[in-house]
C-alpha cells in the first residue's frame, strides 16, 4: 500500500524540481511558428510608402467577405503608395476572418500579410472591424509616413517592377 | 429565302444572310472567334489579327465551273496556306471554316503574345480589370508565357487626360482603333485620331476642348483594354464589386436604357451609391450608345442640397416637420378650398404612377380641372396617339430605316436635344435614306440631309403647309426644295418624323403637329405612313416622360388616356394670370419651378403653395410646404418614351433623408382627402392606371419587364465582342398602340407674329446649366454658357466684335452672354444658347455691356 503512494509521490517529486511546461498567458506568451496566421498588417515599403495600391483582389479572393477596400488616386503632392493608386479605406472585419491567407496569397505587391498576432477579442462587433490605421504597420526608420511629397515622376509604377521570366 | 448562305464551322452548319462576316456567322452559333479591333456595329478593319481562323472554300472545276468532289461525295475544300481575318472575310456558299484546330491556336497565341508584348499588365489598379477582353481572351487563349523581354517594354505616359472626362493610359492602348473609328464613324465626331506610326503610335485628341464629343464615354465602353476609362469611376471599384439596376435616361424623351453600378460605400457612410452608369442594350430605343449626358448626369441624385425632410412654414420660416403633420396640414388646406380656386403643376420628368395619382388627386380629390404641365413647351401628345411612330417588334436585327426611305426632322436641333435620336436620324441618313430637315436655322442634322430647308423665323407653320399641300399633288420634278423634299418624302416608304419647338411657339406646335399629322396621312399613291413599322410621328419632348403626362392627363383638356374633359380647365399660363390675380388660391406643383423659370411672379395672391420637390427651388422657398421626393435613382416606377414606349426602373441607391416617392405622397395625400386606401407599391398604382388609360390596357409590371433575344450580343462572357454595355435582363417596355384617325387633322390658324428686323432665337443646348447638370462636377467646364450667335452681317451692322460680352432681352429679363461671330446663324436671326427656356421667337434686343451699364 505504502509502495504506490510512493511512487505517485515520487511522480510528483520530479516534476515539481523540472521546469513547468505551462507558461503564464497573457504575461508570457509563447512565440508562435513562423507560418502562423494571425492578425493581418499592411505592410509599407522602406521608404515609408504603402504597399497596398488598393486593388480590392484580397477583397475578392476573400472568401468570407471580411474585407472592405475603397481605392482613391495617388498625387505626386500627396502620395500614399506608388502607382497611380491607393486604398483610402481598408477595412476587416475580424469576426468574419477565417485566417485562411487567400488575401495574402492574392495580393500583387504582398502587401498583406497575416502576421503574428492572435489576440483578437473584442467586447462588441463593431469594434472587431480593423481599420487602415489599425492595420498598417509603423513607418520604418529611414521612411517618411504618408501621404509623402514626392519628385514628378519617381514613382510611377503600382507593380514592382517584373522580372524577365526565368 | 434565296439570300441565306449556308456555311460550316467547326462541323456545324449555319444559315446566315448573305454579306455577313464569317465572325458574325460563328457567334450566331455561339462559336465565340476572338476579336479586338471587331465591333459589330461598325465596319471591320482587319487591324488586329486577333480573328485568325482557317477558312475554306469549294474547289470548282475551272472548265465547266462544276464543284469537284471527293471519293466519298463530298466536295472538295481548299483551305489555302494561311489564316484569314473572320471579321473581314464575307460568308460565301459552301465555305468551310475551322476556329480551333493547332494552326490557328498557334495563331492566335502569337497574337496575344505580340499584343501583350508591350501592354503593362497593371491589372490590379486598372478600371477595366475584371470586365477586360484583353484579360479574358490572354486566359483563354494565351500561352502562358512569352519570348519578350519584359526590359523591352515600353514605358509611356499613364495618365493623358483627353478632355476632363475620359483619361488615356498609353502603356495600355493596344492600338486597335475602335474609339478612333467610333468617333468617326458611328457619331462624326472625328476628334480622336492616330498620331505617329509603329511602336510610337499613339491616340491624341485635336479638339478644344479635349475629346469634344457627347458621345465620349461610350469608348470606353467599346475599348477592349483599360486604355479609356471615365473620370467619374476612375479607381471607384472593381467590377465584380459591382450590383448592376436596371434604369432609365432620366434627361431625354428616347428612354435610352441604361444600367446603374451601385456599390455599398464607407466613404457615403454606409449608404448605396451609384458609382458609374452605363449603356444597357435596347436595339429599339438607344442600340448599345448613351450620350454623356445620360451617363455622367447623376450626381444630383447625392447632391447634398438635397431636401430630406417635409418643411412647413410657421412664422414666417420653413421649420422641418414630420411626414403626418405635413401631410395633414396640407389635406385640411385644401379642404377648405373651392375647386375653381385650386391648380396643380406638374414638372414633366415624374413617373406615369405619379403623374396618374397627381391628376386623381387635383381632378377627383380636390374637384378642379386645373390641371397642366408647369412648362409646357411642345404640344400634340393627342396627335401622337394617333399617328405616333410604330417600332419593330424584333430585337434581333430589327427592320431599321435605309434607302428607300425617309426621315423628316422639323424644328429641332437631335444633337442638342436628344443625340440618340440624333444618331438614329444620322445612321439612317447613312445607309440611304432621305433626310430631310426643316428649321429656321442650320443643325448639324443638315450635314446628312438631302433636303436642308431654312424657313424664315415665324414661317414655320406656314412652311410645313407648304410641304403638306405640295406632298398632295404629283409633280415629276422640281426646283423648289419643298416641292422636291415633299415628293421625297411621300414617296419614302417609310417615314419618321420626328418635331420639335424650336423657336415656336407652344400654339405653333399643335399646329405643326396637326400639318405633320396629315402629311402622314396623305396616300399619293402610296398606302399612306400611319400604322407601320418606322413610320410616324415623334416629338422631340423636352423631358423625360413629357409623353407619359399627356398620356396620364396632366392637361386642361385631355384625362388620362385622351379622353376629352368636359369642361376644360386653365392651362398653366392661365393658372399663372390667375395666381396673380387672385383668382387662383391654391397651387400644388410637382417637381416644377415656375418661379426659377421666370413663368411665375413670385407667390402672387396664393393663399397656399404646395411644393413637391428634389431641391429648395426659388418656388419651394416661397412655399408655406416642401414635401420632398426621392430622385430617379432611389424609387421604382415607368417612363413613357417620345415613342410610346413603357419602360421600367428599379430603385438603385438607399433613399435620402425621409423621402418619400412622388407616387406615396399623393396617394397618402389622397387618403386624407377621401379618395380611398394609399397603395403601397408602385406597382399597384401601375396596375390602377392600367385599368383607366386605355392606350395601357394589359401592361403591368411584369408583362414591361420581359426581354428577348437582341442583336448583337453583349454583356456575356465574351465583352470583347460588343463591349460592356450591359445585356438586357430587365425589361424591353411596351410600345402603346396607336389608333389611326379616320380624317385628316383640324389644323387651328395660329397667329404669329413675325418679329421685324434683328430677331431672337433660343437654341438648345445639351449641358444648359440646370438643377440636374449642376451637380455634376465633372461636367462643369463642360456647362454651355450663355452665348449669343450673330451673323457676321449683323454683327457689322451692330458694331459688335466677337467675344464681347453683351445684355440680351429674354422673357421680359436681360441674360449677359457673350457674342461669337458665326455664319451658323442666318442673316437677321440672333440665336442665343444656354439660357432658360424661352418660346417662339421675339425681337433681338441686344446691347453692350458696358452701354447697358451706363444707361
Amino acid at each position: 500500500m505504502i509502495g504506490p503512494l510512493l511512487k505517485g509521490m515520487y511522480t510528483t517529486l520530479k516534476y515539481a524540481l523540472k521546469p513547468p511546461v505551462t507558461i503564464q498567458y497573457p504575461e508570457v506568451k509563447r512565440p508562435v511558428r513562423y507560418r502562423f496566421k494571425g492578425r493581418h498588417e499592411l505592410k509599407r515599403y522602406d521608404n515609408g510608402l504603402e504597399k497596398c495600391i488598393g486593388c480590392s483582389l484580397c477583397a475578392a479572393a476573400c472568401p468570407a467577405d471580411a474585407i472592405f477596400v475603397e481605392a482613391a488616386e495617388n498625387t505626386d503632392e500627396e502620395r500614399y503608395s506608388p502607382g497611380e493608386r491607393y486604398a483610402k479605406t481598408y477595412e476587416i472585419n475580424m469576426l468574419r476572418c477565417i485566417f485562411c491567407g487567400f488575401c495574402e496569397d492574392a495580393c500583387p505587391t504582398q502587401a498583406i500579410v497575416l502576421e503574428h498576432n492572435y489576440e483578437l477579442s473584442f467586447y462588441d462587433r463593431a469594434s472587431a472591424i480593423y481599420t487602415k490605421d489599425m492595420l498598417i504597420v509603423d513607418v520604418p526608420i529611414n521612411g517618411r509616413p504618408t501621404p509623402q511629397k514626392v519628385e514628378p515622376g519617381s514613382f510611377d509604377r503600382a507593380i514592382p517592377v517584373m522580372e524577365d521570366p526565368k | 429565302m434565296s439570300d441565306l448562305v449556308t456555311i460550316t464551322i467547326d462541323g456545324v452548319e449555319v444559315n446566315v444572310p448573305k454579306g455577313t462576316l464569317v465572325v458574325d456567322a460563328a457567334k450566331r452559333i455561339g462559336n465565340d472567334i476572338p476579336v479586338f479591333c471587331y465591333h459589330p456595329k461598325m465596319t471591320p478593319v482587319g487591324m488586329c489579327r486577333m480573328c485568325l481562323v482557317e477558312i475554306g472554300l469549294p474547289v470548282r472545276d475551272r472548265a465547266t465551273g462544276e464543284l469537284l468532289r471527293n471519293p466519298d461525295g463530298t466536295p472538295q475544300i481548299n483551305f489555302g496556306r494561311n489564316l484569314q481575318t473572320a471579321c473581314t472575310v464575307q460568308v460565301s456558299p459552301g465555305m468551310v471554316v475551322r476556329t480551333n484546330t493547332p494552326f490557328v491556336r498557334e495563331g492566335r497565341e502569337a497574337i496575344i503574345e505580340f499584343i501583350l508584348s508591350s501592354h503593362p499588365l497593371d491589372c490590379p489598379i486598372c478600371d477595366k480589370g475584371g470586365e477586360c477582353p484583353l484579360q479574358n481572351l490572354t486566359m483563354a487563349h494565351g500561352k502562358g508565357d512569352t519570348r519578350m523581354e519584359f526590359t523591352d517594354k515600353m514605358k509611356l505616359a499613364k495618365h493623358v487626360p483627353l478632355g476632363e472626362l475620359i483619361y488615356l493610359d498609353r502603356e495600355r492602348c493596344i492600338q486597335c482603333g475602335r474609339c478612333v473609328r467610333f468617333q468617326d464613324e458611328v457619331v462624326d465626331d472625328p476628334v480622336l485620331q492616330f498620331h505617329n506610326r509603329g511602336r510610337s503610335l499613339e491616340i491624341v485628341t485635336m479638339s478644344d476642348p479635349g475629346f469634344d464629343s457627347y458621345w465620349s464615354g461610350n469608348t470606353t465602353d467599346i475599348c477592349p483594354v483599360g486604355a479609356l476609362t471615365t473620370a467619374d469611376f476612375r479607381f471607384g471599384a472593381r467590377p465584380w464589386e459591382l450590383t448592376p439596376v436596371a434604369t432609365l435616361s432620366p434627361h431625354g424623351p428616347a428612354g435610352s436604357n441604361m444600367t446603374f453600378s451601385t456599390r455599398i460605400e464607407a466613404a457615403a457612410g454606409g449608404r448605396t451609391v451609384i458609382k458609374r452608369i452605363m449603356p444597357r442594350q435596347h436595339e429599339l430605343v438607344n442600340e448599345i450608345w448613351i450620350s454623356d449626358r445620360d451617363r455622367f448626369v447623376h450626381h444630383f441624385a447625392d447632391a447634398p442640397e438635397r431636401l430630406t425632410q417635409p418643411l412647413l412654414r410657421k412664422n414666417g420660416s420653413l421649420i422641418p416637420v414630420s411626414w403626418d403633420e405635413a401631410l395633414e396640414f396640407v389635406a385640411q388646406k385644401l379642404k377648405g378650398f373651392d375647386g375653381t380656386a385650386v391648380a396643380g403643376l406638374s414638372g414633366d420628368r415624374m413617373s406615369n404612377e405619379d403623374f396618374f395619382l397627381f391628376q386623381k388627386l387635383i381632378r377627383q380629390g380636390l374637384k378642379s380641372n386645373h390641371i397642366d404641365l408647369a412648362n409646357g413647351r411642345l404640344a400634340g401628345g393627342d396627335v401622337v396617339a394617333q399617328v405616333g411612330v410604330v417600332n419593330d417588334t424584333t430585337y434581333d436585327l430589327p427592320q431599321r430605316l435605309g434607302v428607300g426611305d425617309a426621315v423628316l426632322v422639323v424644328a429641332c436641333d437631335l444633337h442638342e436635344e436628344e443625340p440618340v435620336w440624333w444618331l438614329r436620324a444620322r445612321q439612317a441618313a447613312k445607309r440611304g435614306a432621305t433626310l430631310v430637315t426643316l428649321n429656321a436655322r442650320p443643325t448639324r442634322l443638315d450635314r446628312e440631309a438631302a433636303f436642308a430647308i431654312h424657313y424664315a423665323p415665324g414661317t414655320a407653320v406656314e412652311t410645313i403647309r407648304r410641304l403638306l399641300n405640295a406632298a398632295k399633288v404629283e409633280v415629276e420634278q422640281s426646283d423648289d426644295p419643298i416641292v422636291a423634299a415633299a415628293q421625297a418624302l411621300v414617296k419614302a416608304n417609310n417615314l419618321t418624323i420626328f418635331y420639335g419647338a424650336e423657336g415656336i411657339t407652344y400654339e405653333e406646335s399643335d399646329a405643326i403637329a396637326r400639318l405633320l399629322g396629315n402629311l402622314l396621312l396623305v396616300k399619293n399613291g402610296g398606302s399612306g405612313h400611319v400604322g407601320r413599322v418606322n413610320n410616324g410621328l415623334i416629338p422631340v419632348w423636352p423631358h423625360n416622360n413629357t409623353q407619359g403626362a399627356w398620356d396620364m392627363g396632366i392637361h386642361p383638356a385631355f384625362e388620362p388616356g385622351y379622353k376629352p374633359v368636359k369642361t376644360p380647365g386653365r392651362n398653366a399660363t392661365a393658372v399663372y394670370a390667375g395666381v396673380a390675380n387672385g383668382e387662383i388660391r391654391a397651387l400644388y406643383l410637382m417637381g416644377a419651378d415656375p418661379v426659377g423659370d421666370g413663368l411665375m411672379d413670385g407667390r402672387g395672391q396664393l393663399k397656399l403653395l404646395v411644393v413637391q420637390e428634389l431641391f429648395l427651388t426659388q418656388t419651394a422657398a416661397l412655399a408655406d410646404v416642401v414635401l420632398p421626393a426621392q430622385s430617379w435613382a432611389e424609387r421604382e416606377g415607368t417612363f413613357t418614351s417620345g415613342e410610346r414606349r413603357v419602360q421600367r426602373y428599379y430603385p438603385a441607391i438607399t433613399p435620402v433623408g425621409e423621402c418619400r416617392p412622388d407616387w406615396q405622397i399623393l396617394a397618402q395625400m389622397g387618403e386624407r382627402l377621401g379618395l380611398g386606401k394609399a397603395p403601397f407599391a408602385a406597382s399597384l398604382v401601375f396596375r390602377d392606371l392600367a385599368k383607366v388609360v386605355k392606350p395601357y390596357k394589359g401592361m403591368d409590371y411584369r408583362s414591361l419587364a420581359q426581354v428577348a433575344k437582341q442583336w448583337p450580343d453583349v454583356g456575356g462572357e465574351d465583352l470583347y465582342y460588343g463591349g460592356t454595355a450591359y445585356e438586357n435582363r430587365s425589361g424591353l417596355g411596351q410600345q402603346w398602340p396607336i389608333t389611326p384617325p379616320k380624317e385628316p387633322f383640324a389644323v387651328p390658324d395660329v397667329e404669329v407674329p413675325v418679329p421685324q428686323g434683328l430677331t431672337l432665337m433660343r437654341i438648345a443646348a445639351l449641358y444648359t446649366p440646370g438643377t440636374l447638370n449642376r451637380h455634376t462636377k465633372l461636367l462643369a467646364a463642360r456647362l454651355a454658357q450663355p452665348t449669343l450667335l450673330l451673323h457676321p452681317q449683323d454683327a457689322y451692322a451692330l458694331a459688335l466684335q466677337d467675344g464681347e460680352p453683351v445684355t440680351v432681352a429674354v422673357n421680359s429679363g436681360n441674360v449677359q452672354a457673350t457674342l461669337r461671330i458665326s455664319e451658323d446663324a442666318p442673316v437677321g436671326l440672333a440665336l442665343i444658347r444656354a439660357i432658360p427656356y424661352q418660346p417662339g421667337t421675339a425681337v433681338a434686343h441686344i446691347t453692350r455691356v458696358a452701354e447697358f451699364a451706363s444707361s
